[in-house]
Protein backbone atom coordinates (compact mmCIF):
# COMPACT_ATOMS: atom_id res chain seq x y z
CA UNK A 1 0.00 0.00 0.00
CA UNK A 2 0.97 3.27 -0.78
CA UNK A 3 0.69 6.51 1.15
CA UNK A 4 -0.28 9.20 -0.94
CA UNK A 5 0.25 11.66 1.90
CA UNK A 6 3.81 10.76 1.93
CA UNK A 7 4.52 10.71 -1.99
CA UNK A 8 7.33 13.30 -2.52
CA UNK A 9 6.41 15.99 -4.86
CA UNK A 10 8.10 18.78 -6.55
CA UNK A 11 6.32 22.09 -6.24
CA UNK A 12 8.44 23.63 -8.91
CA UNK A 13 8.20 20.91 -11.49
CA UNK A 14 7.19 21.52 -15.25
CA UNK A 15 3.23 20.88 -15.11
CA UNK A 16 2.78 21.64 -18.78
CA UNK A 17 -0.04 23.71 -18.42
CA UNK A 18 2.12 26.88 -17.93
CA UNK A 19 -0.56 29.69 -18.35
CA UNK A 20 1.90 31.87 -20.14
CA UNK A 21 0.61 33.93 -23.29
CA UNK A 22 1.93 32.51 -26.30
CA UNK A 23 3.94 34.91 -28.34
CA UNK A 24 3.17 33.40 -31.78
CA UNK A 25 -0.33 33.78 -32.55
CA UNK A 26 -1.95 32.00 -35.48
CA UNK A 27 -4.82 34.38 -36.60
CA UNK A 28 -7.35 33.89 -38.86
CA UNK A 29 -8.92 36.86 -40.40
CA UNK A 30 -11.44 37.66 -42.89
CA UNK A 31 -11.83 40.43 -45.24
CA UNK A 32 -14.77 42.03 -47.10
CA UNK A 33 -14.21 41.77 -50.80
CA UNK A 34 -17.32 43.07 -53.57
CA UNK A 35 -20.40 42.15 -53.13
CA UNK A 36 -20.91 39.69 -50.47
CA UNK A 37 -17.52 37.60 -51.40
CA UNK A 38 -14.99 37.40 -48.39
CA UNK A 39 -11.10 36.28 -48.20
CA UNK A 40 -9.55 34.50 -45.65
CA UNK A 41 -5.88 34.65 -44.25
CA UNK A 42 -3.96 32.99 -42.28
CA UNK A 43 -1.13 34.47 -40.77
CA UNK A 44 1.17 33.10 -38.57
CA UNK A 45 1.69 29.76 -39.16
CA UNK A 46 4.83 28.07 -37.80
CA UNK A 47 7.95 28.28 -40.02
CA UNK A 48 8.07 23.80 -39.50
CA UNK A 49 5.54 23.42 -41.53
CA UNK A 50 5.33 23.76 -45.55
CA UNK A 51 3.07 26.06 -46.55
CA UNK A 52 3.07 25.07 -50.35
CA UNK A 53 1.55 21.69 -49.04
CA UNK A 54 -0.80 22.84 -46.42
CA UNK A 55 -2.41 25.14 -48.73
CA UNK A 56 -2.65 21.97 -51.27
CA UNK A 57 -4.75 19.92 -48.53
CA UNK A 58 -7.03 23.81 -47.70
CA UNK A 59 -7.89 24.01 -51.70
CA UNK A 60 -9.08 20.64 -52.22
CA UNK A 61 -10.81 20.25 -48.90
CA UNK A 62 -12.80 23.44 -48.71
CA UNK A 63 -13.34 23.39 -52.75
CA UNK A 64 -12.10 26.95 -52.77
CA UNK A 65 -9.00 28.50 -54.54
CA UNK A 66 -6.18 30.23 -52.70
CA UNK A 67 -2.56 31.43 -52.69
CA UNK A 68 0.15 32.03 -50.92
CA UNK A 69 1.21 36.11 -50.41
CA UNK A 70 4.47 37.00 -49.25
CA UNK A 71 4.52 39.85 -46.85
CA UNK A 72 7.82 42.08 -46.25
CA UNK A 73 7.06 41.84 -42.06
CA UNK A 74 4.89 38.82 -41.51
CA UNK A 75 6.34 36.71 -43.97
CA UNK A 76 4.11 34.02 -45.73
CA UNK A 77 0.37 34.36 -45.30
CA UNK A 78 -1.55 31.42 -47.11
CA UNK A 79 -4.87 33.59 -48.58
CA UNK A 80 -8.37 31.63 -49.49
CA UNK A 81 -11.55 32.83 -51.07
CA UNK A 82 -14.41 32.88 -49.12
CA UNK A 83 -15.14 32.46 -45.20
CA UNK A 84 -12.79 29.48 -44.25
CA UNK A 85 -12.34 30.50 -40.57
CA UNK A 86 -13.51 27.35 -38.96
CA UNK A 87 -12.97 25.01 -41.18
CA UNK A 88 -9.26 26.52 -41.04
CA UNK A 89 -9.51 26.40 -37.50
CA UNK A 90 -10.62 23.11 -37.04
CA UNK A 91 -7.63 21.57 -39.92
CA UNK A 92 -5.54 23.45 -37.94
CA UNK A 93 -6.28 21.95 -34.37
CA UNK A 94 -6.61 18.47 -35.68
CA UNK A 95 -4.53 17.80 -38.85
CA UNK A 96 -1.57 19.97 -37.91
CA UNK A 97 -2.31 19.38 -33.87
CA UNK A 98 -1.88 22.83 -32.88
CA UNK A 99 -3.30 23.82 -29.42
CA UNK A 100 -6.18 26.36 -29.89
CA UNK A 101 -5.24 28.77 -27.19
CA UNK A 102 -2.28 29.42 -30.03
CA UNK A 103 -5.25 30.15 -32.40
CA UNK A 104 -7.11 33.53 -33.02
CA UNK A 105 -10.24 34.03 -35.13
CA UNK A 106 -10.79 37.38 -35.92
CA UNK A 107 -13.21 39.30 -37.79
CA UNK A 108 -17.14 39.15 -37.42
CA UNK B 1 -74.33 -4.63 -13.15
CA UNK B 2 -73.66 -5.60 -9.91
CA UNK B 3 -72.52 -9.31 -10.55
CA UNK B 4 -70.37 -7.78 -13.13
CA UNK B 5 -68.99 -5.98 -10.48
CA UNK B 6 -68.40 -8.56 -8.12
CA UNK B 7 -66.46 -10.67 -11.31
CA UNK B 8 -64.43 -7.64 -11.99
CA UNK B 9 -63.30 -7.12 -8.68
CA UNK B 10 -61.99 -10.84 -8.14
CA UNK B 11 -58.68 -10.24 -6.96
CA UNK B 12 -60.00 -7.36 -4.56
CA UNK B 13 -61.93 -10.42 -3.18
CA UNK B 14 -58.45 -12.20 -2.14
CA UNK B 15 -57.78 -9.30 -0.27
CA UNK B 16 -60.97 -9.09 1.96
CA UNK B 17 -60.33 -12.81 2.63
CA UNK B 18 -57.93 -12.28 4.21
CA UNK B 19 -58.86 -9.19 5.60
CA UNK B 20 -61.96 -10.46 6.98
CA UNK B 21 -60.98 -13.73 8.94
CA UNK B 22 -58.95 -11.73 10.73
CA UNK B 23 -62.16 -10.01 11.22
CA UNK B 24 -64.16 -12.86 12.18
CA UNK B 25 -61.64 -13.85 14.48
CA UNK B 26 -62.08 -10.35 16.33
CA UNK B 27 -65.29 -10.17 16.11
CA UNK B 28 -65.31 -13.35 17.58
CA UNK B 29 -63.09 -12.62 20.31
CA UNK B 30 -64.09 -9.84 21.37
CA UNK B 31 -65.17 -6.17 21.12
CA UNK B 32 -62.24 -4.23 22.98
CA UNK B 33 -60.21 -6.03 20.17
CA UNK B 34 -59.78 -3.04 18.00
CA UNK B 35 -59.19 -1.07 21.24
CA UNK B 36 -56.05 -3.67 21.26
CA UNK B 37 -54.88 -2.98 17.94
CA UNK B 38 -55.21 0.88 18.62
CA UNK B 39 -52.45 0.43 21.07
CA UNK B 40 -50.26 -1.46 19.32
CA UNK B 41 -48.11 0.21 17.05
CA UNK B 42 -47.78 -0.32 13.15
CA UNK B 43 -51.12 -1.34 11.50
CA UNK B 44 -53.32 0.30 13.68
CA UNK B 45 -55.20 1.88 11.10
CA UNK B 46 -55.66 -0.84 8.58
CA UNK B 47 -56.73 -3.22 11.39
CA UNK B 48 -58.94 -0.32 12.63
CA UNK B 49 -60.87 -0.31 9.06
CA UNK B 50 -61.61 -3.77 8.81
CA UNK B 51 -63.05 -3.79 12.08
CA UNK B 52 -65.55 -0.89 12.18
CA UNK B 53 -66.59 -1.70 8.30
CA UNK B 54 -68.12 -4.49 10.05
CA UNK B 55 -69.61 -2.50 12.99
CA UNK B 56 -71.01 -0.61 10.11
CA UNK B 57 -72.22 -3.32 8.42
CA UNK B 58 -73.67 -4.37 11.87
CA UNK B 59 -75.62 -0.77 11.83
CA UNK B 60 -76.81 -1.04 9.16
CA UNK B 61 -78.56 -4.36 9.82
CA UNK B 62 -76.57 -6.64 7.62
CA UNK B 63 -74.84 -8.75 9.80
CA UNK B 64 -76.67 -12.02 9.06
CA UNK B 65 -75.76 -10.88 5.36
CA UNK B 66 -72.22 -10.37 6.25
CA UNK B 67 -71.33 -13.56 7.53
CA UNK B 68 -73.11 -15.81 5.15
CA UNK B 69 -70.91 -13.73 2.60
CA UNK B 70 -67.96 -14.32 4.75
CA UNK B 71 -68.86 -18.20 4.73
CA UNK B 72 -69.38 -17.63 1.06
CA UNK B 73 -66.26 -15.74 0.04
CA UNK B 74 -67.67 -14.63 -3.63
CA UNK B 75 -70.21 -12.78 -2.47
CA UNK B 76 -67.91 -10.84 -0.35
CA UNK B 77 -67.35 -7.90 -2.65
CA UNK B 78 -70.98 -6.44 -1.96
CA UNK B 79 -69.29 -6.00 1.73
CA UNK B 80 -66.16 -4.42 -0.31
CA UNK B 81 -69.25 -2.04 -2.21
CA UNK B 82 -70.80 -1.29 1.26
CA UNK B 83 -67.16 -0.04 2.32
CA UNK B 84 -66.75 1.75 -0.61
CA UNK B 85 -70.12 3.68 0.11
CA UNK B 86 -69.55 3.98 3.95
CA UNK B 87 -66.59 4.73 3.29
CA UNK B 88 -66.37 8.15 4.40
CA UNK B 89 -68.69 6.91 7.12
CA UNK B 90 -65.83 4.70 8.18
CA UNK B 91 -63.20 7.37 7.98
CA UNK B 92 -65.10 9.89 10.42
CA UNK B 93 -65.62 7.24 13.06
CA UNK B 94 -61.61 6.18 12.37
CA UNK B 95 -61.10 9.11 13.22
CA UNK B 96 -62.95 9.75 16.32
CA UNK B 97 -61.74 6.62 17.46
CA UNK B 98 -58.29 7.92 16.32
CA UNK B 99 -58.19 11.16 17.81
CA UNK B 100 -56.56 9.82 20.86
CA UNK B 101 -54.18 8.12 18.92
CA UNK B 102 -53.38 11.42 16.66
CA UNK B 103 -53.17 13.75 19.43
CA UNK B 104 -50.85 11.74 21.27
CA UNK B 105 -48.69 11.62 17.90
CA UNK B 106 -48.71 15.95 17.34
CA UNK B 107 -47.87 16.14 21.02
CA UNK B 108 -44.63 14.06 20.44
CA UNK B 109 -43.77 15.87 17.28
CA UNK B 110 -44.84 19.26 18.36
CA UNK B 111 -42.39 18.92 21.17
CA UNK B 112 -39.41 19.62 18.70
CA UNK B 113 -40.59 23.04 17.55
CA UNK B 114 -41.53 24.59 20.72
CA UNK B 115 -38.56 24.08 22.02
CA UNK B 116 -36.64 25.72 18.97
CA UNK B 117 -38.65 28.59 19.81
CA UNK B 118 -38.13 28.99 23.31
CA UNK B 119 -34.75 29.94 21.89
CA UNK B 120 -36.06 32.43 19.65
CA UNK B 121 -36.76 32.47 16.29
CA UNK B 122 -36.97 29.60 13.89
CA UNK B 123 -34.81 28.29 11.05
CA UNK B 124 -36.90 29.70 8.65
CA UNK B 125 -37.50 32.96 10.07
CA UNK B 126 -33.95 32.86 11.17
CA UNK B 127 -32.83 32.52 6.96
CA UNK B 128 -35.34 35.26 5.92
CA UNK B 129 -33.76 37.94 8.26
CA UNK B 130 -30.63 36.94 7.10
CA UNK B 131 -31.03 37.14 3.69
CA UNK B 132 -33.42 40.39 3.57
CA UNK B 133 -30.39 42.19 5.96
CA UNK B 134 -27.70 40.54 3.55
CA UNK B 135 -29.46 42.22 0.46
CA UNK B 136 -30.32 45.74 1.92
CA UNK B 137 -26.59 46.15 2.70
CA UNK B 138 -24.80 44.44 0.16
CA UNK B 139 -26.81 43.37 -2.54
CA UNK B 140 -23.99 42.10 -4.82
CA UNK B 141 -23.64 38.86 -2.61
CA UNK B 142 -26.83 38.03 -2.35
CA UNK B 143 -26.94 37.52 -5.86
CA UNK B 144 -28.86 40.53 -7.08
CA UNK B 145 -26.36 41.57 -9.88
CA UNK B 146 -29.20 43.64 -11.99
CA UNK B 147 -28.48 46.43 -9.89
CA UNK B 148 -25.15 46.81 -10.82
CA UNK B 149 -25.06 45.16 -13.92
CA UNK B 150 -24.35 47.73 -16.96
CA UNK B 151 -26.50 47.88 -19.72
CA UNK B 152 -24.37 48.26 -22.84
CA UNK B 153 -26.69 49.48 -25.97
CA UNK B 154 -26.89 47.57 -29.24
CA UNK B 155 -25.24 49.04 -31.79
CA UNK B 156 -27.28 50.67 -34.10
CA UNK B 157 -26.82 50.52 -38.04
CA UNK B 158 -27.61 52.36 -40.64
CA UNK B 159 -26.41 51.49 -44.58
CA UNK B 160 -24.32 54.37 -45.99
CA UNK B 161 -25.13 53.91 -49.46
CA UNK B 162 -24.07 50.42 -51.01
CA UNK B 163 -20.90 49.86 -49.87
CA UNK B 164 -20.28 51.57 -46.57
CA UNK B 165 -22.20 51.35 -42.64
CA UNK B 166 -22.65 53.90 -40.57
CA UNK B 167 -22.47 52.86 -36.87
CA UNK B 168 -24.67 55.41 -35.14
CA UNK B 169 -23.94 54.87 -31.39
CA UNK B 170 -20.31 54.44 -30.76
CA UNK B 171 -19.62 57.33 -29.19
CA UNK B 172 -22.65 56.81 -26.64
CA UNK B 173 -21.37 52.65 -26.48
CA UNK B 174 -17.59 54.31 -25.85
CA UNK B 175 -18.72 55.91 -23.18
CA UNK B 176 -20.78 53.49 -20.88
CA UNK B 177 -17.59 51.34 -21.37
CA UNK B 178 -15.23 54.37 -20.06
CA UNK B 179 -12.87 54.24 -23.23
CA UNK B 180 -11.64 56.66 -25.47
CA UNK B 181 -14.00 56.37 -28.99
CA UNK B 182 -10.80 56.38 -30.87
CA UNK B 183 -9.39 52.92 -29.17
CA UNK B 184 -12.65 51.06 -30.02
CA UNK B 185 -12.66 52.53 -33.07
CA UNK B 186 -9.15 51.11 -34.10
CA UNK B 187 -10.20 47.94 -32.86
CA UNK B 188 -13.25 47.65 -34.56
CA UNK B 189 -10.90 48.20 -37.70
CA UNK B 190 -8.65 46.03 -37.29
CA UNK B 191 -10.70 43.15 -36.21
CA UNK B 192 -12.96 43.93 -39.49
CA UNK B 193 -10.07 44.29 -41.71
CA UNK B 194 -11.43 47.46 -42.80
CA UNK B 195 -10.93 51.38 -42.68
CA UNK B 196 -13.34 54.54 -42.16
CA UNK B 197 -14.16 57.79 -40.46
CA UNK B 198 -15.84 59.41 -38.37
CA UNK B 199 -18.86 61.88 -39.84
CA UNK B 200 -19.96 65.19 -38.31
CA UNK B 201 -22.30 63.76 -36.30
CA UNK B 202 -20.07 61.43 -34.37
CA UNK B 203 -21.04 58.41 -36.69
CA UNK B 204 -18.52 55.99 -37.52
CA UNK B 205 -18.84 55.23 -41.33
CA UNK B 206 -17.14 51.82 -42.04
CA UNK B 207 -15.98 50.64 -45.18
CA UNK B 208 -18.15 47.39 -45.81
CA UNK B 209 -21.35 45.88 -45.27
CA UNK B 210 -21.59 44.88 -41.74
CA UNK B 211 -25.22 43.85 -40.07
CA UNK B 212 -25.71 44.51 -36.19
CA UNK B 213 -25.26 40.98 -35.27
CA UNK B 214 -22.03 41.38 -36.66
CA UNK B 215 -20.65 44.23 -35.65
CA UNK B 216 -22.07 42.86 -31.70
CA UNK B 217 -19.90 39.81 -31.91
CA UNK B 218 -16.92 42.10 -32.19
CA UNK B 219 -18.33 44.58 -29.41
CA UNK B 220 -18.24 41.57 -27.17
CA UNK B 221 -14.97 40.50 -27.60
CA UNK B 222 -13.61 44.14 -26.99
CA UNK B 223 -15.50 44.53 -23.86
CA UNK B 224 -13.62 40.43 -23.14
CA UNK B 225 -9.98 41.80 -24.08
CA UNK B 226 -10.42 45.34 -22.93
CA UNK B 227 -12.73 46.25 -20.32
CA UNK B 228 -13.60 43.39 -18.22
CA UNK B 229 -11.42 42.51 -15.32
CA UNK B 230 -10.24 39.05 -15.50
CA UNK B 231 -10.37 38.84 -11.60
CA UNK B 232 -14.12 40.06 -10.79
CA UNK B 233 -15.32 40.26 -14.01
CA UNK B 234 -16.66 44.24 -13.50
CA UNK B 235 -16.43 46.54 -16.38
CA UNK B 236 -15.73 48.98 -13.86
CA UNK B 237 -12.14 49.39 -15.31
CA UNK B 238 -9.60 51.84 -16.72
CA UNK B 239 -7.60 51.50 -19.77
CA UNK B 240 -3.92 53.10 -18.89
CA UNK B 241 -1.06 53.50 -20.65
CA UNK B 242 2.35 53.41 -19.03
CA UNK B 243 4.84 55.76 -20.49
CA UNK B 244 8.11 54.19 -19.22
CA UNK B 245 7.39 50.87 -21.25
CA UNK B 246 4.80 51.90 -23.77
CA UNK B 247 2.30 49.08 -22.40
CA UNK B 248 -1.66 49.26 -21.68
CA UNK B 249 -2.44 48.69 -18.52
CA UNK B 250 -6.17 47.64 -17.34
CA UNK B 251 -7.05 48.61 -13.80
CA UNK B 252 -10.00 47.39 -12.16
CA UNK B 253 -11.70 50.23 -10.16
CA UNK B 254 -13.88 48.03 -8.13
CA UNK B 255 -10.84 45.45 -7.39
CA UNK B 256 -8.27 47.17 -8.09
CA UNK B 257 -6.38 44.61 -10.03
CA UNK B 258 -4.10 45.90 -12.56
CA UNK B 259 -3.26 43.33 -15.68
CA UNK B 260 -1.39 44.06 -19.16
CA UNK B 261 -3.19 44.40 -22.86
CA UNK B 262 -2.03 43.95 -25.62
CA UNK B 263 -1.97 46.73 -28.16
CA UNK B 264 -4.45 46.68 -31.11
CA UNK B 265 -2.38 45.07 -33.83
CA UNK B 266 -3.76 45.38 -37.52
CA UNK B 267 -2.79 42.24 -39.39
CA UNK B 268 -1.94 41.41 -42.84
CA UNK B 269 -4.55 43.46 -45.19
CA UNK B 270 -4.92 41.50 -48.32
CA UNK B 271 -5.17 43.64 -51.37
CA UNK B 272 -8.14 43.81 -52.53
CA UNK B 273 -9.38 46.02 -55.83
CA UNK B 274 -7.80 46.88 -58.48
CA UNK B 275 -3.99 46.05 -59.12
CA UNK B 276 -1.67 49.00 -59.35
CA UNK B 277 -0.43 49.04 -63.06
CA UNK B 278 2.49 48.10 -63.29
Amino acid sequence: MSLQNLNTFDPFADTGDDDTQPTNYIHIRIQQRNGRKTLTTVQGVPDEYDLKRILKVLKKDFACNGNIVKDDELGEVIQLQGDQRVKVMEFLTTQLALPKKNIKIHGF
Amino acid sequence: MAEENVDLGFDPTLKKKKKKPTKAVEESGNETTPEVDDVLSGLKKKKKKPAKVDVGGDESSGTPVDELTDALGELKLKKKKKKAVTADDFDKQLEKAGVLDETNVERESSVEPSTQTQYGLSYEELLDRFFTILKENNPELAGERSGTKFRIPPPICQREGSKRTAFANVQEIAEKLQRSPEHLIQYLFAELGTSGSVDGQKRLIIKGRFQPKQLENVLRRYIIEYVTCKTCKSINTQLKKESSNRLFFLVCNSCGSTRSVSSIKTGFQAHVGRRKKV
